[in-house]
């Protein structure tokens, strides 16, 4: 394997720097809980389904929580102790409370109320770990793919549609297929229930969505011989209740940042700090691979300028995530080859930074994001593009490997779209197969500068942000040039402060279990 | 009457003879491929209005989908003389130009509120127009000192454009849209549009939209002042607010 020789002490600097910025945050954060914590955290004890006026009732039992103030306590116990008091499951309470027919109380026995809750979270631990192990049983069986893997997006906005286009990509050799979300569910503070025949730009992450794919993608893959891995948006203001939902689903990928809802969807900090905490437990207790954001600061931010600052964010990115229980090959940890085709020599930046990640996180699961920014509408271009984009990935040893699009700015795929690019990328990745065993970097030449040089600020900004924290960084617009204030955003008022015995059964009970 | 001589100005595509009419074209046709798929694909070429067309390659896709690459000669020409495509009149300016006109024109601030409405979640448009570090080189009207830029970013609902707008006093609205999957821009442009008429204040400001799918012409059907499309820039985008401020407010 050709390396580019980097400062190791620089490496060890920056992570170190990255570490404590995360745990700062999460030392701050961890005397709140969220709604939507406690709704996933209902969902996970059985609670599901919707009212007669289309509210997911997990919702209308944390609002009856909330506006009793028992919320501060912790959902759990309080349900908890109210099953065991009225003899009713989690999802008779809910329904019964829905219904008016009952009103919570903190519970009586309160240490009884707690051991139950602990019971019923840990049958619900036992059914994602089985989930996990069915996972390692069908790659067994039906073998899987090697890097890298083709990430393909589907988006019809139809999930029956969605599943005959997922089918046929798979066939045609995708390895991950990502299901886009409606437009604008990010911003719902509930999660839809069933399935989704008629959205936006996609489908909504609902349970049902996530069962119907799956069990498509299952069939697929014993036909073809390869396990699909299943894709969703673990984002937005109901980050930790999507998390429960793919946990319980088999989903296997997730996107799941910390700070893109921040950045990009102007949800408050501090809600988003709290959801990711939670989220990426589920998701590494789930064995989930979590996918980050920082692609999406290039679309925004200059691609060659801004370099250290995906560096520095993956690095931060990784710290929450270990934080949270995930294992190196569990972060798929984002960065895109965004750079302006017009600029010389381009394509050697995009090899420098595109390495240099992969030395900094030599076990990550690294996902790679093709062009975008600098599509034009002219698709032979275009296809070009792409092919150079799979040239780097294949010479830097990505992981995941988002195909780019002929198409790209100007509609959602077509099949063709999709068999042109999988073709692209398995001539690249073929014809390419070993040569970053053949070539080196030139010591001291112009790919090695430039990654030293990238690396080199990645350690001055993160001096910088730890410096001053996380929250004041981004409100400086570190990020994709975009600031956000503690306080701003969307999703303030689910933020709720824990009174001293706040209780939650789900998070010890999955960091021991993955630890 | 005088009847004005129009000079006839037929146009076709070029391959490499002049009126040659060669085009390429590729589909997908929802079956699998054999020799009857590959004859379809002739054959819809030729309904489309090829003539001699070729299946130079059909490939089979899987899941009963073929993909096939043609060519043909377009039977077809159209007179050039005869079109006439609707676009803003304004001339662009530069963006010094553009700050000596407000100031001069208008004696304060060109006030401009933006945003990405409704559910769609992409800020690149408005980012692209409204942002000081603009898109390609063109600074954007966050640069201009003789423009309030005020960009309220992605996904943001159209009551709370307008109240932005009343509050700021805004000159212009620049409103973007990306996503057009099922024409969701149009029910999203036109929801806006009855907002402002609603509120009364439709006349006072001049109202703009841009995009990848945006053309002038549309925008104009959907009640907007001007319409922008790809490779369109804040200069672009300047340049014909304050042409148009100044059209309105000529005594």
């Amino acid at each position: 394997m050709t390396r580019l020789n980097l400062d190791q002490g620089q490496i060890d600097r920056a992570r170190e720097s990255a570490r404590r910025i995360a745990h700062r945050v999460f030392d701050d954060m961890s005397q709140f809980t969220t709604t939507t914590v406690e709704r996933a955290t209902l969902r996970l004890m059985g609670v599901d389904g919707v009212d007669d006026n289309q509210i997911p009732l997990p919702n209308r039992l944390v609002s009856h929580l909330q506006e009793l103030g028992l919320l501060q306590h912790g959902a759990a116990a309080v349900v908890a102790g109210a099953m065991a008091e009225h003899n009713l499951t989690a999802q008779q309470v809910a329904e019964a409370v829905a219904a008016g027919k009952l009103v919570l109380a903190r519970p009586k026995h309160d240490k009884a109320a707690r051991q139950s809750a602990e019971a019923i979270a840990a049958k619900m631990c036992d059914h994602i770990a089985a989930q996990r192990v069915l996972r390692a049983q069908q790659i067994e069986k039906v073998g899987e793919a090697r890097t890298p893997w083709l990430y393909l997006i589907v988006a019809t906005g139809n999930i029956y549609e969605d599943i005959v286009q997922a089918r046929a990509a798979a066939e045609q050799g995708a390895d991950i297929v990502a299901v886009i979300r409606s437009t604008g569910q990010s911003l719902l503070d509930y999660v839809p229930y069933g399935a989704t025949t008629e959205g936006f730009g996609g489908t909504y992450a609902t349970q049902e969505n996530f069962r119907l794919m799956r069990a498509a993608l299952d069939e697929v893959g014993t036909k073809i011989g390869r396990y699909i891995r299943l894709t969703n948006y673990c984002s937005g203001l109901c980050m930790p209740e999507i998390a429960a939902m793919g946990a319980m689903e088999r989903l296997d990928m997730m996107l799941n940042d910390s700070m893109y809802g921040i950045i990009f969807r102007d949800i408050n900090m501090k809600r988003t700090f709290i959801d990711q905490f939670f989220s990426r437990t589920v998701n590494a207790y789930a064995g989930i691979i979590i996918n980050t954001g920082e692609d999406n600061y290039l679309t925004t931010a200059d691609a060659f300028d801004a370099a250290h600052t995906v560096l520095a964010s993956q690095l931060i990115n990784e710290q929450f995530a270990y934080i949270s229980g995930l294992k190196p090959d569990q972060m798929g940890l984002g960065h895109a080859f965004e750079i302006n085709p017009d600029l010389e020599n381009g394509f050697l930046w995009e090899v420098a930074h595109a390495q240099l990640v992969r030395q900094v996180f030599p076990e990550a699961c690294l996902k790679y994001m093709p062009p975008t920014k600098h599509m034009t509408g002219n698709i032979f271009r275009g296809h070009i593009q792409d092919a150079l984009f799979n040239v780097v990935s294949t010479l830097t040893g990505q992981n995941i490997h988002l195909l780019g699009m002929m198409t790209e700015a100007i509609h959602t795929p077509f099949i063709q779209d999709r068999f042109l690019a999988i073709q692209n990328a398995k001539y690249v990745f073929g014809t390419m197969r070993d040569l970053h065993d053949e070539v080196e970097f030139r010591a001291g030449g112009r790919i090695e500068s430039r990654a030293q040089q990238v690396l080199a600020e990645t350690v001055g900004i993160l001096a910088e942000i730890e410096k001053i924290g996380l929250p004041a960084a981004i409100g400086r617009g570190t990020f994709a040039d975009i600031s956000r204030t503690m306080d701003g955003g969307k999703g303030l008022d689910g933020v709720i402060a824990k009174s001293a015995d706040y209780y939650n059964p789900f998070p010890d009970l999955m960091l021991a279990g993955v630890n | 009457m005088t009847q004005q001589q129009i000079t006839e100005n037929w146009v076709k595509p070029y391959g490499d003879t002049m009126n040659d009419g060669r085009v390429q074209l590729s589909f997908t046709l929802p079956v699998a491929l054999d020799e009857n798929a590959k004859e379809a694909a002739r054959q819809l070429a030729l309904e489309m209005g090829l003539d001699e067309p070729a299946v130079v390659h059909a490939e089979d896709m899987g899941q009963g989908f073929s993909f096939c690459v043609l060519y043909g000669q377009c039977k077809h020409r159209v007179d050039l003389s005869r079109i006439k495509v609707a676009k803003p009149e304004f001339e662009t300016l530069d963006k010094d130009a553009i700050n000596a006109l407000i100031a001069e024109k208008m004696g304060r601030k060109m006030v401009v509120v933006g945003a990405c409405i409704e559910t769609d979640a992409h800020t690149v448009g408005i980012d692209a127009i409204m942002n000081m570090k603009g898109y390609n080189g063109h600074k954007g009207l966050e640069s201009y000192h003789e423009v309030r830029a005020i960009n309220m970013g992605a996904q943001v609902d159209s009551e709370e454009l307008v109240a932005r707008a009343i509050e700021e006093q805004a000159d212009v609205i620049l409103v973007s849209q990306v996503v057009t999957q099922k024409n969701i821009h149009l029910d999203n442009l036109t929801r806006l549009s009855d907002l402002l008429e609603a509120e009364g204040i439709r006349d006072r400001v001049i109202l703009v939209v841009g995009g990848p799918r945006i053309s002038h012409e549309l925008a104009k059907e959907l009640g907007y002042d001007a319409g922008f499309g790809t490779k369109s820039y804040a200069e672009d985008v300047a340049s014909f607010a304050i042409h148009e401020w100044t059209k309105r407010h000529a005594v």
